[in-house]
């Protein structure tokens, strides 16, 4: 094809030429329609709560690089918030992990009847959002029902809704975060908002996540919620006993997950889906103590990993009666 | 500096001054991006909601768009080998529309990151000291980076040139040549480590997969060549710039090659996938053939499909030798390769879900009239630059004022 010749070159003579009075408004008034129409644009903001967005917690340090006085300040301002957003006095702790405690689960697939007693109890511990009591989205406790006779998750059914449970031909495998010694959440967060503390709970601080949902995009196990909305909770199914790092009111726009319920297991009690468990299928407890029944049944029991090709190296097991 | 700041007065001035096709494409493109601006302002208010994702697919229409718009960044570098390393002339007076497109599509690369963030206000999270940057660990931080620097790399190469020829002057070499051969190097970066953000996820067996970077790259180099082709014969029609066929029909060859890699390799993990079908073959089969009753992107992928295989016939044949073969070809992979990268490649990531489930996704209305208004925004930019660059290429707006023998 043959080049067609270039053409005269433009030239702008305007650009040399002072501004006459009739551009000039042309101008402001072409300007005034563009400002009116971004302001409209821009309406929506005005919907914003008075507190969403507020210097303080812009400021606010990442948990780790906090000192005790200024994690204080946080902790005072979060029940403020607690009080202003959903009308009810929290104590939000800080508790921080024992000394010579590595904790870890185990559950037997074997006493599991996949009543989801756990999935439930874990809601009212942890304050999730939820539009109803019967809202399992943001549970952090998924109950597979898996048929008999296959190990295949793609056909496992998480709505079961049978008259009662346990079904005859099916089995049921409760599925949360693993708190992997190898977690691959923890490895691609691009501001270490989620990290692995000494006990091996992996945490999160809420105050710090960016809300880039990477983390549930590595997670292996579906172990990790977003808040994709504002939290919604009824005020008399809120838990007052909070921690920063587990169970507060998460705000909308951060992930979540199980903690193995911190806030009482750094104290000495049971996560909330062992305590309520009917058939006392989940055994929870110390690894560094070699009389804990932990290590009891890793010692004792024929004990499965999920998903053990993927090297987490979990510290959440399932095992089998004979 | 008193100069510089009379060269940016006058762009300021240039850019509002323009023929009536003019003032109305970029009053079409403002309202675009002023709808889409509204659209993100309630998805700020009332978070990601707003938008089709769920738990189970937590990534979607943003971060797809994002994946593929790093790869026609990318492409630039397309136009800067011919240019730079082969040394055609005719290539070099194209060249810098290429980094102008690529610095546009970096700027809406970072939109669309930054609009799928539950907590944009918290991005100096990122900032070190006051953040924590979690470099080398993280390889979304490894993205932060190339994307960047590929953004200030064109930045820097075409604003310095653009300058030298307003000021009339010789570019001194020393101060552009090394960086244009990093951004060569840069531009392949950018969308290599795009693609390792998704490979390095064990627990996705659908990414998983050592060939997704190799096809980002090859699949990159055809759809962005092809927005090229279709840009340059828009810039000779509407603007006096006139640019020959031959840049054309270079980028035509090239864009080929990489169409031809692009399927070959497609060819080999759909026989991956399929010839053995395992347990991590799930997504693959949903995405082709759909699974236990879920098609939701069957149509997508076959959509995609036939019209990447229907570009690749027009590029490979003479039916490519017209300008309508050509444009078409262009078209059908542009739009083809689109697809594959969202529906194809970002969506099936997720379904099934880790745990077996299977959740489907489709964009919400607000969420499209975002990515609509970014799409809008970055060809607002595009435009604005190309109105400030052609009349300075073309020597018509320069440091000296023209004399009376030039004005018509």
């Amino acid at each position: 094809m043959a080049e067609k010749p270039s053409p005269v070159p433009q030239t702008n003579r305007h650009v040399y030429q002072p501004l006459s009075r009739r551009s000039f408004l042309r101008g402001a008034a072409a300007s005034a329609a563009a400002m009116a129409a971004l302001a409209a644009a821009l309406k929506p903001l005005l919907a914003l709560e008075k507190g969403e967005l507020t210097l303080d917690a812009l400021l606010q340090k990442h948990y780790r690089r906090m000192s005790p006085e200024e994690i204080a300040t946080v902790l005072q301002r979060l029940e403020q918030e607690c009080q202003r957003a959903h009308g009810v006095a929290a104590q939000i702790r800080d508790l921080r992990p024992l000394p010579r405690v590595q904790f870890a689960c185990a559950l037997n697939l074997t006493r599991c009847v996949g009543c989801r007693r756990c999935a439930h109890a874990c809601l009212s511990e942890n304050n999730q959002s939820r539009e109803s009591e019967t809202d399992l989205n943001m549970s952090y406790i998924r109950v597979l029902e898996l048929d008999k006779g296959e190990m295949n998750l793609e056909t496992s059914n998480q709505y079961y809704n049978p008259e009662t449970v346990p079904q005859k031909d099916k089995y049921y495998m409760p599925v949360q975060c693993h708190q992997c010694r190898q977690p691959p959440c923890t490895k691609v967060c691009p501001v270490q908002a989620t990290w692995q503390e000494p006990d091996g709970i992996i945490a999160i601080d809420y105050n710090w996540c960016i809300g880039c949902r990477y983390c549930m995009a590595a997670c292996p196990y579906d172990a990790r919620r977003f808040n994709f909305n504002k939290p919604r909770i009824h005020p008399a199914a809120i838990n007052r006993n909070q921690d920063y790092l587990s169970n507060r009111i998460r705000p909308k726009g951060v992930v979540e997950k199980c903690t193995f319920c911190l806030q009482r297991t750094r104290e000495g009690r049971y996560p909330a889906c062992l305590e309520v468990c009917p058939t006392g299928a989940r055994v929870f407890g110390n690894l560094l103590d070699p009389d804990s029944e932990i290590n009891y049944i890793l010692k004792n029991k024929r004990v499965y990993i999920l998903k053990e090709e993927v090297s987490t190296r979990p510290k959440f097991y399932y095992f089998f009666d004979p | 500096m008193k100069d510089y700041l009379l060269f940016v007065c006058r762009i300021a001035r240039m850019s509002f001054q323009g023929t009536w096709r003019f003032y109305a494409w970029m009053t079409l493109l403002s309202a675009i991006s002023l709808v889409g601006l509204n659209a993100y302002a309630r998805q700020f208010v009332d978070g990601l909601a707003t938008t089709g994702l769920t738990n189970q697919v937590s990534w979607g229409a943003y971060i797809a768009n994002f994946t593929f718009l790093v790869g026609v960044a990318a492409a630039a570098v397309m136009l800067v080998i011919p240019a730079y390393i082969y040394k055609k002339q005719f290539m070099h007076e194209v060249v810098v529309f290429g980094e102008l497109m690529a610095i546009a599509v970096i700027v809406m690369c970072l939109l669309f990151v930054t609009v799928d963030l539950g907590h944009p206000e918290r991005f100096h999270h990122m900032m070190p000291p006051f953040g924590i940057f979690n470099w080398p660990l993280s390889i979304l931080s490894w993205d932060v980076i190339v994307l960047t620097g590929y953004l200030f790399l064109n930045l820097h190469i075409s604003g310095y040139l653009l300058y030298s020829k307003y000021r009339g002057r010789h570019p001194t070499k020393a101060f552009y040549i090394p960086f244009v051969f990093i951004s060569i190097v840069w531009a392949v970066s950018i969308h290599t480590v795009t693609a390792f953000l998704y490979v390095g996820l064990a627990g996705r067996g659908y990414w998983h997969n050592p060939i997704v970077a190799p096809r980002f790259l090859a699949s990159a180099f055809a759809a962005g060549p092809g927005l090229l082709i279709l840009t340059f014969q828009v810039i000779r029609r509407v603007t006096r710039f006139w640019i020959g066929d031959r840049p054309i029909f270079t980028l035509r060859m090239i864009m080929t090659v990489a169409m031809i890699i692009n399927v070959f390799l497609l060819g080999c993990e759909v026989f991956t996938e399929f010839y053995s079908p395992t347990a991590h073959t799930a997504a693959a089969r949903y995405l082709y053939f759909g699974l236990h009753g879920f098609h939701g992107l069957v149509a997508w992928i076959w959509i995609a499909t036939v019209l990447e295989l229907t570009g690749l016939l027009l590029l490979v044949t003479r039916l490519s030798g017209n300008f309508l073969g050509l444009n078409s070809a262009c078209l059908l992979c542009f739009v083809g390769i689109w697809i594959e990268k969202g529906m194809g490649l970002i969506i099936p990531g997720f379904v099934p879900s880790p745990l077996g489930q299977i959740v489907e996704y489709a964009p919400s209305l607000n969420e499209t009239m975002v990515c609509l208004g970014i799409w809008g925004f970055g060809a607002l930019l595009y435009s604005w630059m190309l109105h400030i660059a052609i009349p300075i290429m073309q020597g018509a707006l320069r440091e000296q004022r023209p004399s009376a023998a030039m004005s018509p």
